[in-house]
């Protein structure tokens, strides 16, 4: 299966020319891009690990390309992701996040059922992959 | 037109018997609004040889505190204060007979946070008044600290997109059709094959309550099936909006509770519940987490005619301070009508902090929304995945586009369908962010997506010669060059 999270997930993998095209357009409205990988894909785990800091102040999308190479080769097994935030009243939060990098094989969500009264299932999604402890999924390190 | 106060003042004021509504003091061509008055701007058609001040005077009167003979009760009140002011009266451009006429009402008439105690006044009796041939509501003013009594979009936009991870993009929706006659069962295949196929939500059409063919609890059972499976199948956040409409609030409270407890992210309701029930639902959507989708079924009852009604810019900025967190809000391109200056009106009501006056898009006032929620708004109605670039273009990004037949017409099924459609429109962004004149090469964009997506090659193949032109019957009275005063 491959994960649908983020605005690009349809469409073919994003070369770094794209990747540097949709940062530079982060960039030139005034947002902070931050890169954060994960080995737990699942819909609702929000908070995936930051590569430093978002990276304020930043004029050129060069060095957000450099440093998404750097978490490449420390975590080019996980999940890689950009996210943008808007700093702008009325917004304060993420205007754009892609996934930029992802694990050569996707296992995908079991969904477990738990049935209750009345009919009604209780419903848990589990990553197989997340089955394994951290940094040990996806046959990484 | 702005032609002298005619108020009669002092005890000739109350004498007994009938007097005309603009020398009662509901035509006050000197009064300045004050920050706190709400102002009403009505399209006035008098009938024939019926004066426009006398029966601009009339509408605030019959709205605020006038009958149709003096009362001597009057004076145990501040009734200056208290009565409506008609301040001014203007032609409308190009429609003999017609008149704009501005109306400030004191905020101590109203009670705060109460849509239902504003609309008894502003579109209560008056509009029955027999001197008039029609009468249409076309704007409000709300004051910041009217406003500030309202709880506003239960979630809005922002929180909206942090509880569902998505973000850069225009939310994907889909009606389930057909809308009466399928069973729970073969109701939630359609939720899961278009969920799994790429959309972000599927919904309940206005019309989907509880009916012979399918009661209500089996529908939310078998749809959060649905979107269970096609989260796990996906890895992405996924909803759809249960209709909890019924006869009665403790039916509707019923139905959220069930749809909360099954793990629903959205619910959603009629407009034609009223007011009421509709600031309830909001109160309950924000103690619950849950989203609140509004279905503006009915409004064109109203809203669609433009010389008596409400207009609906009018109705999006009462929904806004009622609390829902979408409202169907026109396509431009699709079937239902929407003109493309005016809908951009109601999209900005939606969507911005302030509104400044546009006379050219219909927004009469500068309206502050003081940090109140954003609505999202919906466009749903005959749009398709060939339409793409130009509904990124009229409809910006924070919109829920609800592609229904253009997701389960698809010849290769409910899946291909949503698929093209998502395609589309990351292909549209992604060339937006780009730099690239989207609109122009829009048709371009999409076949070159298409080349690695044969849903969307069968989808532009299908639908490419679809279009809806007619004639609007609600455009702006002023073209972008007026600058009237005000």
């Amino acid at each position: 299966m491959r994960v649908t999270q983020g605005c690009f997930s349809f469409l073919p993998d994003l070369t770094d020319e794209q990747i540097a095209a949709q940062v530079q357009y982060c960039l030139g409205n005034g947002w902070a891009v931050n890169i954060e990988f994960t080995d737990d894909p699942h819909p609702r785990n929000t908070y995936w690990e930051m590569w430093g800091l978002p990276m304020f102040d930043l004029r050129d999308a060069a060095g957000v390309l450099m440093e998404l190479n750097e978490c490449r080769k420390v975590y080019g097994d996980r999940y890689i992701r950009m996210s943008a935030f808007d700093s702008s009243h009325g917004w304060e939060s993420v205007r754009l996040s892609f996934i930029v990098n992802r694990p050569k094989d996707e296992p995908g969500f079991r969904l477990e059922r738990h049935e209750a009264g009345g009919r009604n299932i209780r419903y848990t999604t589990k990553s197989y992959a997340a089955d394994r402890p951290e940094g040990g999924r996806y046959g990484g390190k | 037109m702005n032609v002298q106060s005619m108020t009669v003042r002092g005890k000739d004021r109350y004498k007994s018997g009938v007097m005309e509504y603009k020398k009662m003091g509901y035509w006050e061509p000197d009064y300045a609004p004050k920050d706190t008055d709400i102002i009403a701007l009505f399209r006035v058609t008098p009938q024939d040889g019926v004066d426009p001040i006398e029966a601009s005077a009339a509408v605030a009167g019959e709205s605020s505190t006038a009958t149709w003979t003096v009362v001597w009760t009057d004076r145990l009140t501040a009734a200056e204060k208290y009565r409506a002011k008609c301040f001014r009266v203007d032609p409308v451009p190009n429609s003999p007979g017609q008149y704009f006429a501005y109306i400030a009402y004191d905020l101590d008439l109203f009670e705060p946070g109460s849509i239902a105690n504003l609309t008894a006044s502003i579109i209560g009796n008056v509009f029955g008044f027999k001197p008039l041939k029609a009468l249409r509501l076309e704007d409000m003013r709300l004051p910041i600290a009217y406003v500030k009594t309202f709880q506003g979009p239960a979630t809005g936009i922002v929180v909206e997109r942090e509880r569902l991870d998505k973000f850069g993009r225009p939310l994907l929706g889909a009606t389930v059709k057909p809308k009466l006659g399928l069973s729970g069962r073969n109701y939630g295949r359609v939720v899961y094959e278009a969920l799994k196929g790429g959309l972000d939500f599927c919904k309940d059409d206005e019309n989907i309550n509880s009916q012979p063919f399918m009661h209500w609890r089996d529908r939310f059972l078998y749809c959060m099936e649905a979107v269970n499976r096609a989260q796990a199948a996906t890895g992405e956040v996924k909803g759809t909006y249960l209709n909890v409409t019924a006869a009665t609030m403790e039916d509707m409270y019923e139905r959220a509770d069930f749809a909360r407890e099954l793990g629903s992210v959205i619910i959603m309701i009629d407009l034609v519940i009223g007011y009421t029930a509709i600031q309830s639902m909001a109160k309950w959507a924000r103690r619950n987490d849950m989203i609140l989708h509004l279905h503006r079924a009915g409004h064109s009852t109203y809203t669609r005619q433009r010389l008596h009604g409400v207009s609906f810019r009018v109705i999006a900025k009462w929904m806004r301070l009622a609390g829902v967190d979408h409202i169907h809000a026109g396509t431009v391109v699709g079937k239902l009508e929407g003109d493309p200056a005016t809908t951009r009106g109601y999209y900005d009501i939606c969507r911005q902090d302030f509104n400044p006056m546009k006379l050219e898009h219909g927004v009469f006032f500068d309206q502050p929304w003081a940090s109140l929620n954003q609505m999202m708004p919906v466009a749903s109605g005959g749009i398709h995945a060939g339409q793409m670039h130009q509904l990124l273009d009229h409809l910006g990004e924070d919109v829920v586009l609800q592609f229904g037949g253009g997701t389960i017409g698809h010849p290769k099924g409910i899946q291909a369908g949503a698929t093209a459609n998502r395609v589309a429109l990351e292909a549209m962004i992604l060339a937006r962010n780009e730099g690239r004149d989207y609109v122009h090469e829009g048709p371009e964009i999409l076949a070159k997506a298409a080349q690695t997506c044969t849903p969307l090659r069968d989808a532009l193949e299908v639908w490419k010669d679809i279009t809806f032109n007619y004639e609007s019957t609600d455009s702006p009275d002023f073209v972008p060059t007026a600058t009237p005063a005000m």
